[in-house]
């Protein structure tokens, strides 16, 4: 287990490296220049200078590149070029809403899904499964940024039961803040609880075609009882590793629904950020993002190894 | 009762009345929804409008000022005596002014600004306006005497913008993200990526303003904006993006709609040092075969002036040129063959991201494929813009709003991005420029705009529109757009 | 055949037949603008009424479905041609550090978030149609390999293989002449899964302006337009919504058809 850890960490180590280059040669060919950009049209050039000198943008590439990854090794993500803040502060900000959101649709999703799935299973076949597999293909099929559209034109400007849009904060109050991230959430949700029930389903069928469940109804189980004593719970492990995935995937996927609600969250920040060239900050933020996805793979591909040890000869 | 609590007995019962009273008033608190967050608070180091909607005339204030019919009028200075050749200002400062932090707003923080702004590694983004200031005295605390190295009609009018605001070497490096000025307003908090609020300020010289609070909210997208004022989350929209949801709230109560005009001249940027446009009779083929009222129709839903040259429409000045390129698609294929081009010729478009140059452009690569020109559309953001379009003049064509007051003088510089070289133009500006004569200068204005017209430099389109929402209740509102601010001192609520 | 299967195709062969009849025939000019002729609800003349700048939108939403079904399908195919041979190779050196690379290259593509991605490429190399391409493809690759390993892994250990290399045959000829054609399958259901996930991606990437550019007509782009005119002309969104949910239910109604058709035992990614 020791050696199969201290591989997976290198690997680990390794694939950030080659991640960091690549982000940062992919953000800083981008044409744009952040000076011009702040300055506008009338700027002249010994301004732009000054100003690029104050940014930091006078030394090399790679130079830059060995700023930008030391900093971050110790903590400092540097400086916004347009907003002048640290990005750090910044990403922390909008964390405040793009977790809580993507924490709030999940359980959204699986609050639907879970029922939606077993209902499903238990009735393979029936009338009943079939409503329910139809209704997670249309939930598949629909962009969530039209939903969300759609959303907002029914409860937020005909019936004005919420915002259209914009974050309350939660210094107003936990409810008045989660109550502003409701649409959103919902709009988010509804794809992955699709998603989500048809592996819940699928995963189960798996498990009812298994020994143990044969037996379990052997030993005078109903099928109920079988399904929801040893079924259940066998079939969330697959339902968990998609759960993980989902979460990874809302936190940096919500960009389009935080532009159609103008939310502040982490998405739109990186949105803006690209538009305005401030590719410190473009830079960082996708890093992150990366990091977090990384890690969470390593830690799962670790539990999986601890708990099943033929795994570990796989790579 | 002891002295003590008679006085507390006393506060406590004016404070109730106080209540009482602002209870009784209006709402003494707005919203005010703007589509862009301004990138930091320091008017003076920026380019970015947004920065000024926030803090001009509200947190900063500068020697003059513009009201909200682009009159310039005394700001910080209370009045001024001109030299007779033109050359020497000297300004006298209003007295009790003080900064936001308490400290005392005279000579020397105006001399400090204006050396700031011209100084070597200044980073102002627009230091030509300052170019001919030869030296800044301070004569005494109220006293500041500024000498031009030429006359320059306009040099009142360029210490207007939020560029040249009066700040302080004390709190000068945290200017950009906790301004201290002198305005009506105190910075009081900024939630980045959603808003900023300002609150009033018991210290300011002027009169007291009517509202104790405002928080300006950054909405970009035009659909959000739509929902945000349709559900009254948002109080004003300073710059409705979207003219054409301007008819639904009109047609509500809760609403008006303030519809005015900017500095904005929209036109058909043309390279016109690029083949075939260093053509003239191309550029003239160019401005026939656009058809204006279909681009306002269809871009902005009927909002929008008509200009055929580039000057502001609402200033005296204006002349009327749009007959000079009348659409006229057969005399545009006409020209096309005459200059060589029978079959036409394709180019490139591109368009930045409002929606007057998105939508525009689409309307004008159809109306330009009528007669035989192929456009490609290329949409580009602001920062490649100003990197392949601005410098680097790799374009044919391009969409936008130069929206700078009174900035016809782009077209004696060569080096300007659609590189207009003329030096009869030249020479008129250099005239204009020493001319104080206010009927000279009329006279040479509306012979500038007549030049850039007949030399079909550009396609003039139209002069972009001011559209303004707000809650029915809230007057005082700046109609037209002189400069970019929203002068909060003069808004309040009705009843 | 299943339900499934059948309408499915039904769905899917409506939307191409849409796209390949557009070649030839739509009932306006595309690109034609007449103002005046504005946000008109559908009528007889204009079945799906017209767009804010008087555009017909049926034959826009047929011409549109010629620009996703192009755009995603090249990108299926660059991440088939890419993935697959990745995928065998990978599973032909099963442990080697060629292995091993491959498969880490995939985690690293899974691991960048695919979004900022493609909206980061896009703003490097401009918005279009090819760049969006490249983008959807891009994250194709991975998918491709890892399936196409999995499945080569367990036919490795067959015995009809074992026959071949017993015969003398090397692991590319093997690779090529045995074990592609029996993850054939396989790949087709992928791949029309990833065809319709590619249409969404498309859309997605549309709406925020970097896809396909005007005067091309993009599903995703309609939408944005009619983003503030919802309101007001419900229609403008409604339609080109329509159209990428019956794409994209058809694909996967075929893609879950097929499977069922030629092996139940088929396992989809869906990510």
């Amino acid at each position: 287990m020791l050696r199969y850890t201290l591989k997976r960490l290198l690997s680990l180590l390794v694939s950030l490296a080659v991640a960091s280059v690549v982000i940062f040669a992919v953000i800083e060919v981008a044409p744009g220049d952040p000076a011009s950009f702040m300055l506008g049209v009338n700027a002249q050039e010994d301004t732009l200078a000054a100003l690029r000198a104050e940014l930091g943008l006078d030394v090399s590439k790679t130079q830059r590149y060995f700023n930008w990854i030391s900093g971050m090794l110790v903590g400092d993500f540097g400086t916004s070029y347009t907003y002048r803040t640290p990005v750090s502060q910044m990403i922390a900000d909008r964390l405040w809403v793009s977790l809580p959101l993507a924490l709030y649709a999940l359980t959204l999703s699986t609050l639907i899904a879970f029922p939606a799935g077993i209902y499903a299973a238990a009735r393979r076949g029936k009338p009943g499964d079939l409503t329910v597999m139809g209704a997670t293909q249309l939930g598949i099929a629909v962009p969530n940024f039209w939903f969300a559209m759609m959303l907002v034109l029914i409860f937020a400007i005909n019936l004005r039961w919420f915002n259209a849009g914009g974050f309350a904060g939660w210094d107003n109050g936990f409810w008045t803040g989660l109550h502003s991230l409701t649409l959103p959430a919902i709009a988010l949700a509804l794809p992955q609880a699709a998603i989500l029930a048809r592996v819940m389903r699928s995963s189960l069928l798996d498990i009812l075609a298994e020994d143990f469940m044969r037996t379990a109804r052997a030993k005078g189980l109903t099928r109920r009882q079988a399904l929801w004593r040893h079924g259940v719970r066998n079939a969330l492990i697959p339902v968990l590793t998609i759960i993980g995935l989902q979460f990874s995937f809302l936190l940096a996927g919500s960009i389009i629904i935080e532009q159609v609600f103008y939310l502040p969250g982490l998405g739109r920040l990186v949105f803006q950020a690209i538009s305005a060239r401030d590719l410190i900050v473009v830079e960082s933020v996708v890093m992150l993002l990366v990091f977090a996805v990384i890690t969470v793979n390593f830690l799962v591909d670790l539990a999986y190894a601890a708990v099943d040890p033929r795994l570990r000869s796989r790579t | 009762m002891t002295l003590y609590s008679v006085r507390t007995c006393a506060s406590a019962l004016a404070l109730g009345a106080t209540l009482l009273a602002s209870q009784a008033l209006a709402k003494s608190d707005i919203t005010i929804a703007m589509q862009l967050e301004p990138p930091h608070l320091d008017p003076t180091s920026a380019a970015a409008q947004a920065i000024d909607s926030v803090v001009y005339t509200n947190i900063f204030e500068g020697l003059t000022r513009f009201m909200g019919d682009g009159s310039v009028v005394p700001g910080l200075a209370e009045g001024w005596e001109i030299s007779d050749d033109g050359t020497v200002y000297t300004f006298t400062l209003r007295d009790g002014v003080t900064f936001h932090d308490g400290s005392t707003m005279d000579a020397e923080d105006v001399k400090f600004s204006l050396d700031r702004a011209t100084a070597e590694d200044s980073a102002n983004a627009q230091k030509a306006l300052f170019a001919g200031i030869e030296s800044v005295e301070v004569v005494d605390p109220l006293t500041v005497k500024i000498t031009l190295s030429e006359p320059n009609g306009n040099f009142l009018f360029n210490l207007a913008w939020g560029d040249a605001v009066i700040v302080a070497p004390e709190s000068i490096d945290d200017i950009k993200t906790n301004p201290v000025g002198t305005g009506a307003y105190t910075f009081g908090d900024w939630v980045q990526g959603d808003s900023i609020t300002l609150n009033r300020n018991p210290n300011y010289w002027g009169e007291q303003p009517a509202l104790e609070t405002a928080t300006f909210k950054f909405i970009s997208d035009p659909t959000a904006a739509f929902s945000a004022m349709m559900a009254e989350d948002v109080d004003v929209f300073d710059n409705f993006p979207a003219p054409e949801n301007l008819p639904q709230f009109e047609a509500d109560p809760r609403f008006q709609v303030l519809v005015g005009s900017t500095e904005g001249e929209t036109i058909l940027s043309t390279n016109n040092k690029q083949a075939p446009f260093d053509d003239i009779r191309v550029r003239q083929a160019l401005a026939h075969a656009i058809d204006r009222q279909a681009i306002i129709d269809g871009a902005m839903f009927g909002y929008g002036t008509p200009i055929g040259t580039h000057f502001a429409p609402h200033n005296p000045a204006y002349v009327d040129l749009t007959e000079n390129s009348a659409y006229d698609p057969e005399k545009a294929k006409a020209m096309l063959a005459e200059a060589g081009f029978a079959d036409g010729f394709e180019t490139t478009l591109h368009l930045p991201p409002p929606s007057y140059a998105r939508r525009g452009g689409e309307i004008i690569a159809a109306q330009l494929a009528e007669v035989g020109i192929k456009a490609e559309i290329i949409n580009v953001e602001w920062a490649q813009w100003l990197e392949s379009v601005f410098k680097g003049k790799e374009f044919g064509l391009t969409i936008v709003s130069h929206t700078e007051p009174m900035d016809i003088g782009i077209y004696a510089r060569p080096e300007y991005y659609f590189q207009y070289d003329s030096t009869d133009f030249q020479a008129l500006m250099d005239t204009l420029n020493s001319t104080t004569d206010p009927d000279e200068r009329t006279r040479l204005m509306g012979e500038a705009q007549r030049l850039i017209a007949d030399d079909y430099v550009n396609g003039y389109l139209f002069q972009l529109a001011k559209l303004g929402v707000a809650k029915a209740g809230v007057q005082g509102l700046w109609e037209n757009a002189p400069t970019a601010a929203i002068d909060l001192s003069a808004i309040s609520w009705s009843e | 055949m299943s339900r499934n299967l059948i309408l499915g195709s039904a769905l899917s062969s409506l939307v191409v037949l849409a796209a390949l009849v557009s070649f030839v025939w739509t009932p306006y000019d595309h690109a034609a603008l007449n103002i005046p002729d504005k946000l008109q609800p559908p009528n007889a003349q204009h079945w799906f009424g017209t767009d804010h700048f008087g555009r017909d939108m049926f034959s826009m939403i047929m011409v549109g479905a010629r620009t996703s079904i192009a755009v995603a399908l090249v990108a299926v195919g660059i991440g088939m041609a890419l993935g697959v041979p990745l995928g065998l190779t990978a599973a032909a050196r099963k442990g080697s550090w060629l292995d091993e690379v491959i498969m880490r290259g995939n985690d690293l593509v899974f691991a960048f978030p695919s979004l900022v991605i493609a909206i980061l490429i896009t703003a490097v190399f401009g918005a279009g149609a090819i760049n969006a391409i490249i983008a959807i493809g891009i994250f194709n690759i991975p998918v491709f390999a890892r399936i196409t390993r999995g499945a080569a892994l367990s036919l490795w250990e067959r015995e009809f293989i074992l026959a071949a290399r017993v015969a003398g045959k090397g692991a590319a000829r093997i690779s090529a002449e045995h074990i592609l054609p029996n993850v054939a399958n396989l790949l087709i259901v992928q791949g029309t899964i990833q065809f319709s996930l590619g249409i969404l991606a498309e859309a997605g990437l549309s709406y925020v302006g970097l896809g396909a550019q005007s005067p091309t007509p993009s599903w995703g782009r309609m939408l944005a337009d009619a983003q503030t005119m919802v309101s007001f002309a419900p229609h403008l969104a409604l339609i080109p919504g329509l159209a990428i949910i019956v794409t994209v239910l058809g694909l996967n109604l075929l893609g879950d058809g097929l499977r069922d058709w030629l092996d139940p035992r088929i396992r989809v990614a869906r990510a």
